[in-house]
């Protein structure tokens, strides 16, 4: 029972990080195409990320 | 100024960035005293068990030893995140048997109520006695009991503890931190609003600091969100809420030793409190968007209605998961970090885990601010949806395309 969590929480994370790194990367893109909309490219790439981050951590509580 | 700013920047950024080090560095392991002592003069923050090490050279440890030394380690970071009935800055003395810090007042509803001084409990080790009643601090879940005057615990075949919990209004560890930051907060702001008057609208002292944030959060925040409109009424939360878990964050770095927001029982009761702002200042419009969604055929409405009501609950559920299992997870890999000065156990650990713990400090440092500020935009988001009027545009729209 606890390694299928443990292996399922895993690919949570993973899944989370992918997430996580194309919201980076694209918001590197969009500040490199567009510099003076740093403020707002930025804001909207933390929303993202943290809604993306809560899921994460839903799966690694799922485990606990 | 001669002295260029880069460096003292820096250096200040240095030296916040070690104050966890002081607030985790422990005496788990006698042994490993001479590479604590190579970091942090001080040692230990809390109480946990100091009495087991004989002083064992690390050579002639066997597995036994280590895996004892890997339980208190894991306990020790258990400890750090438990809320505590007194204030243990570190200890010290050849076992860790002295503390240094000071007790709080511990109020107990239990036939009557109880009132003392926690030093009766003597860091847990020690049996209170109060108009007759005995109570003791279980050491697993920090909680306390009422015990005979022994202060045995009994326990049901789970391992749970079936001892009489009295009701526990103490002043802990955690509630004096929440108290004291919101006693900070009041004093700072209070004097931010008070030199406008004074000083022609022009803020001084701590105030010009703050000035530009309570800005931000204003209009970077609120108005963009929230709309022109409605903004004023929800800036009092938003600039509380956002300051509130920033300090408990910071305060959380220090070597206090605190651990608040944490706390499930914290951040429920701030979710909590943006949830029942989101329900009852919201408009027509948000409950129609919920029970009725426009714009879509109506098998679909039925469909939408229930997904949309459990929204409404999933989004404060996911703040406060949220801020916990970023500050759990960030004290947790802070300690572990600590930790494995102890576990190298030799010249090479010591360097390696001050570099590490040190740069992961730079990093929630950030983490401190960014969860503020995430919980501060998510709650302004949600408060927006709220309070949006989009019906007449959403007809207009229509209209013209």
């Amino acid at each position: 029972m606890e390694i299928p969590k443990i292996v399922g929480a895993g690919l949570v994370v993973i899944g989370a990080g992918i997430g996580i790194g194309r919201i980076g990367g694209s918001a590197m893109d969009a500040i490199a195409r567009q510099p003076e909309a740093t403020g707002k490219i930025q804001t909207a790439m933390l929303i993202a990320a943290a809604l993306i981050e809560g899921i994460g951590f839903a799966a690694l509580f799922a485990v606990n | 100024m001669v002295i260029s700013k880069k460096p003292l920047q820096f250096f200040i950024a240095a030296l916040v960035a070690c104050l966890p080090l002081f607030s985790s560095a422990t005496t788990v392991n006698d042994t490993v005293t001479k590479a604590a002592a190579a970091t942090t003069s001080m040692e230990s923050a809390t109480h946990a068990e100091p009495k087991k090490a004989e002083g064992h050279e690390v050579e002639n440890a066997n597995l036994t030893e280590e895996q004892k030394a890997d339980l208190e380690r894991k306990a020790h970071i258990k400890h750090h995140l438990m809320d505590s009935h007194d204030f243990t800055l570190f200890t010290y003395g050849k076992e860790g048997e002295k503390y240094f810090g000071f007790p709080l007042p511990v109020i107990l509803l239990d036939n009557g109520v109880h009132f003392f001084s926690s030093s009766k409990f003597e860091h847990g080790e020690g049996v209170a006695e109060s108009n007759g009643s005995y109570f003791k601090i279980n050491h697993h879940d920090g909680l306390v009991y009422r015990t005979d005057a022994e202060g045995t615990f009994t326990e049901d075949d789970k391992g749970h503890v079936t001892n009489v919990k009295p009701l526990d209004f103490s002043i802990t560890k955690s509630l004096f931190m929440i108290l004291l930051v919101g006693l900070l907060m009041f004093i700072l702001f209070r004097g931010l609003g008070k030199s406008y008057k004074q000083n022609g609208s022009i803020a001084k002292g701590a105030g010009r600091f703050f000035e530009p944030i309570v800005l931000y959060i204003r209009d970077d925040i609120a108005i963009p969100n929230i709309g022109e409109k409605h903004y004023k009424k929800y800036m009092s939360f938003l600039l509380t809420i956002f300051f509130f878990i920033w300090f408990l964050n910071m305060f959380g770095l220090t070597p206090l030793g605190v651990n608040i927001t944490g706390n499930l029982a914290i951040t429920a009761s701030l979710a909590l409190i943006t949830y029942l702002i989101t329900t009852f200042t919201a408009k027509k419009d948000y409950w129609g968007h919920i029970f009725w969604m426009p714009g879509v055929p109506v098998p679909m409405k039925f469909i939408l209605a229930p997904i949309e009501l459990l929204g409404t609950i999933i989004k404060p559920f996911s703040l406060m998961i949220r801020l916990y299992a970023n500050m759990v997870a960030g004290h947790i890999v802070l300690m572990s970090l600590i930790a494995l000065m102890y576990t190298f156990n030799s010249p090479i650990g010591s360097p390696l885990s001050f570099f590490l713990a040190f740069v992961l400090s730079l990093l929630e440092i950030l983490v401190a601010l960014l969860q503020a500020y995430i919980f501060t935009m998510l709650a302004a988001l949600y408060f927006g949806a709220a309070v949006e009027e989009h019906h007449h545009e959403e007809h207009h729209e229509v209209a013209h395309h």
